[in-house]
């Protein structure tokens, strides 16, 4: 059956619940409201109050009880209703959630899923709309997972739920109600930290994640009427671990890259996968790597936001500077 | 229309010991002598403790360090009432926690050392380690309360913070939710009267920490926090409600931190020695020593004894963490991930091969003069 991204995410966590007893699902209005973008709609009536439930509005809180209860032996699938309010839960994300194996040497764990919608582009108010991928990546100890298609967030979310440490689970708003796409009906879970190569190609790689993937494949459908450049392009998938191997085995093949992030620029995962190409593979490299990015503003309100969003002529743009070079 | 009153509310104070140690006789819990000589204990063996690591501080040889002087009944009298399915969520100065749950002393000495190996609390512990960030575990005491409760056990959290955490507002949370869900959970302030240097009054202009649990409609009890009696009872009390399902308690122990901070601070800058001094007479130890004296529970030659085995416990604890092997370089790493993820097992294997190299493996640091 075709089904968007939220259709999948909540086959995920349905699937889940059945499968894993011991497996909550909660947050602010998850339960009878079913979520405000319904990714968890009908998950209460069908598992009952006991397993999935709302709780006080309280950012913190929610991941607290979560480190809580995951340390307890639940595995607590918390909704963070929009990226810009994970901020006041980032002290436990931060201080806590990520670092209780470490401090306790093993004796704890947190499995909790943090699952948050990120990224712009729907028109929400502010606070809303933040690419912050950055801050989590830059903590040790958190997974980081951003999918783009209903079939990798099914699965990908369905890995996120079995995993040992803290999964902080990027959803794309964009994304959400883009498209649909054939869904595998049956549990099935992606490993995380494998990137996946959406087009093979020989010229020039592309990286990217989330949301840009539109745009990128957008990018990609222009070139291939105006040029005759074989472009492969990667998308991350899993921010932390990244999946370094794919990324230094294409940019050798291509000797060229360009990495497109709607999130600022400045200190953004696009600066590390550059970094890492240079550490690593200078010699292959037939040009610069350029960056394709959101601007180290804040980002703008409704009527502007997609001056901020990358769009497919800039992601071009980047690609023909690079490629003639 | 006229004000109307719509509800009203009080805050009751547990004490059981005066502070020349005579007690309210139709309070006293029901403890053998044996186990009240057991809080004894506990109580005289995390003072020598303190004692000892404090001069180990001076002496260079563990770092920062934070005394619970003056706080021992706090600690030891809650942990006593717990039993072990049940979880606790401290602070940093609840050291006297660990050590009444039996976790060894050892782990402490590692822990304010620098040995992260000191953060396990050992098999079957169950122990949170030290949280350092104050205010935000209590939360962690809620979920595992949650958890409790979802897999119908026979069991409580127990989150600790001091006066100062209450201002944070991630104790908001905790409370707020502890209530909405009727959580198996104890939260235990220890109101030492300062968070560093600002005092209580300048903490919260409410009366008492107490009585902020009524804005969340659980009970709330200040207890006096110096007399060990009454901070077991006031804790047995709110973990037979928790596990009859009756909801959370929110204890305020008030007592009084007799030494500084930590060992970074210097607690003449705003303290009077007046002050101290008025609280060293409510000295948890000696009114408890006093009433068991009386009771004829102790003697003078079995307070000996017990001092000197206090003595030799702590001494061989200071052994064990002075002849302790270094943490492996590999134990940074081994302890991030269930399984490491493969770049940061390359960033290890960098590492211990550079150290190799160079000629420092697992060379332990000097701890040297220490923060700040």
């Amino acid at each position: 059956m075709k089904v968007n991204m939220i259709q999948a995410l909540n086959q995920a966590m349905d699937l889940e619940l059945q499968s894993n007893p011991d497996l909550v699902v909660y947050g602010e209005d998850v339960g009878k409201d079913g979520g405000v973008f319904r990714v968890t709609d009908g998950l209460q009536a069908k598992h009952g109050s006991h397993r999935v439930f709302d709780t006080p509005l309280a950012e913190a809180g929610i991941i607290g009880l979560g480190i809580g209860m995951a340390a307890y032996g639940l595995h607590p699938v918390a909704e963070v209703q929009f990226s810009g309010f994970m901020y006041p839960g980032l002290n436990q994300l931060i201080s806590h959630a990520s670092r209780i194996r470490n401090r306790s040497r093993g004796r704890f764990s947190c499995p909790l899923v943090v699952r948050t919608p990120c990224s712009g582009g729907v028109k929400a108010p502010e606070h809303h709309s933040e690419s912050s991928e950055a801050y989590y990546i830059h903590t040790p100890g958190l997974k980081v997972v951003m999918p783009s298609t209903p079939t990798d967030a099914k699965g990908l979310l369905t890995s996120s739920m079995r995993e040992k440490d803290p999964v902080i689970f990027l959803e794309p708003l964009r994304l959400y109600r883009a498209f649909k796409e054939e869904v595998p009906e049956e549990q099935y879970a992606t490993p995380l930290g494998e990137a996946f190569i959406r087009q093979p190609g020989e010229d020039i790689t592309l990286i990217t994640w989330g949301t840009m993937t539109l745009a990128c494949k957008e990018a990609l459908e222009t070139i291939s009427q105006n040029e005759k450049w074989s472009i492969e392009l990667i998308d991350l998938r899993t921010l932390s671990p990244i999946d370094w191997d794919i990324i230094h085995k294409s940019v050798r093949k291509t000797g060229r890259c360009v990495i497109a992030q709607e999130a600022p620029q400045t200190l953004g995962l696009a600066s590390e996968v550059m970094a890492r190409i240079l550490e690593n593979d200078l010699l292959s490299l037939e040009a610069p790597v350029r960056r394709v990015t959101g601007f180290d503003t804040i980002m703008p309100l409704l009527k502007n936001e997609e001056h901020f969003i990358p769009h497919a002529d800039r992601i071009y743009a980047a690609i023909q500077d690079v490629m003639r070079f | 229309m006229p004000l109307t009153q719509i509800a009203q509310f009080g805050v009751n104070r547990l004490s059981i010991l005066d502070e020349n140690g005579k007690a309210d006789e139709k309070l006293l819990p029901p403890l053998t002598p044996p186990q009240l000589i057991a809080l004894y204990i506990h109580m005289l063996q995390l003072r020598i403790f303190d004692d000892k690591a404090l001069k180990l501080q001076r002496q260079g040889r563990i770092g920062t360090y934070a005394s619970s002087l003056g706080q021992e009944a706090c600690t030891v009298g809650s942990a006593f009432a717990l039993k072990n399915q049940d979880w606790t969520f401290p602070a940093f100065r609840e050291h006297g926690v660990f050590f009444t749950r039996g976790v060894e002393m050892v782990k402490t000495l590692q822990y304010w050392g620098g040995d992260e190996r000191g953060s396990d609390p050992g098999e079957g512990q169950n122990c949170f380690p030290v949280s350092i960030p104050v205010g935000s575990q209590p939360l962690h005491a809620v979920g595992c309360a949650l958890g409790m409760k979802y897999k119908k056990r026979d069991a409580v959290a127990v989150g600790y913070m001091g006066d100062g955490g209450t201002s944070e507002g991630e104790f908001h949370e905790a409370m707020n939710a502890a209530g909405v869900f009727n959580a198996p959970v104890i939260l235990i302030c220890q109101n030492n009267q300062y968070a560093i240097s600002v005092a209580r009054k300048n903490q919260t202009a409410a009366q008492t920490l107490a009585q902020k649990a009524i804005a969340y409609g659980i009970e709330g009890l200040q207890v006096d926090g110096n007399d060990v009696l009454a901070c077991y009872l006031a804790t047995s009390i709110a973990r037979e409600k928790a596990i009859s399902g009756k909801g959370p308690t929110f204890l305020e122990f008030e007592t009084y931190r007799i030494g500084d901070h930590t060992t970074a601070d210097d607690s003449t800058r705003y303290r009077t020695k007046e002050e101290i001094a008025a609280w060293r007479a409510k000295d948890p130890i000696a009114r408890f020593e006093t009433f068991l004296l009386a009771k004829g529970i102790l003697s003078p030659s079995l307070i000996d004894q017990i001092k000197q085995e206090a003595v030799a416990k702590v001494e061989k604890a200071v052994q064990a963490y002075e002849t302790m092997p270094p943490q492996k370089i590999e134990d940074l790493f081994d302890h991030m991930y269930a399984i490491t993820p493969k770049d940061l097992a390359e960033q290890k294997r960098a590492y211990v091969g550079f150290r190799q190299t160079h000629g420092k493996e697992n060379q332990p640091d000097t701890i040297g003069p220490g923060f700040p």
